[in-house]
């Protein structure tokens, strides 16, 4: 991982379009939670069901997913769904990332 | 008293006891304090609860910060102070145990990180005289509270939920 530039510069170019969403406007964003240490598998299967209403049982199965295999995607969908659910597992402590699916 | 019995627990018209002995409540009534001071600060320890959401793209992780670390931020204030204004009592609601719980889980995410905790290292014993261990301590203690609080949390999902 590359470390978080925590003052990132400006923009320059803020009118420019964003170039990706102009060439593929169809491909969702995946939201992915990645293993950590340091959370408790109980606290991180209690956000998935609290945040997502999902399941106990498909909310287990996505917690162990992520501490098996490292990391599991949690929601997918428009980049505006991907920020506000990534924002919200970052406000539960959750080490959760956007990309776009392929 | 059985050593099992809760901390926490869930009363019949939905609010929460919070059994804590003095000992602890001295140790908690500090904590949130702390954290108030520290939230606003770059102190490295941050960068565990405030991650990147695209570590690879610096001009898009910034647009995500401009966009929500003000209100993430406010967020773990105000839990934070709802935890501190309710650190010395027996019964608390939903919404304050919630808070309680986000700053719970904050300080173990802080001092996690600090303790440089990894799977293979997250159970070992650090030895009374080491620097680390007064903080180990702490970090152990808040991870046994907080299974507590998840716990009582949980009985009052939607046991409907289908997906």
């Amino acid at each position: 991982m590359s470390a978080t530039p925590a003052i990132a510069p400006a923009p320059v170019e803020t009118d420019r379009p964003d170039a990706e969403d102009v060439v593929r406007p169809d491909v969702p964003w995946l939201v992915i939670v990645w293993n950590d240490p340091i959370n408790l598998m109980s606290y991180v299967t209690f956000v998935f069901q609290k945040l997502f209403g999902y399941s106990h049982q498909k909310a287990t199965k996505l917690m162990l997913d992520v501490h098996h295999k490292g990391k599991a995607v949690v929601s997918s969908g428009s980049r505006e769904k991907a920020e506000f659910d990534t924002s919200r597992l970052h406000a539960h402590g959750l080490w959760a990332t956007m990309q776009r699916g392929t | 008293m059985r050593a099992s019995q809760p901390r926490i627990r869930r009363t019949r018209k939905g609010e929460f006891e919070l059994r804590l002995p003095a000992v602890e409540r001295e140790v908690l009534r500090g904590l949130p304090g702390e954290l108030r001071e520290l939230l606003p600060t770059d102190d490295p320890a941050l960068e565990r609860i405030f991650p990147p959401a695209h570590p690879d793209d610096a001009r898009l992780d910034a647009e995500y910060r401009e966009l929500v670390h003000g209100d993430l931020l406010a967020g773990r204030l105000s839990a934070v102070e709802v935890m501190e204004a309710t650190v010395d009592a027996t019964r608390v609601n939903e919404e304050q145990l919630v808070a309680w719980l986000s700053a719970v889980n904050d300080l173990r995410l802080i001092l996690g990180s600090r303790l440089g905790v990894t799977e293979e290292t997250q159970y070992e014993e650090i030895a009374d005289d080491d620097p680390r261990s007064q903080a180990s301590a702490l970090y152990h203690y808040l991870g046994w509270l907080e299974e507590q609080i998840v716990e009582a949390l949980a009985e009052g999902l939607d046991p409907t939920a289908l997906t």
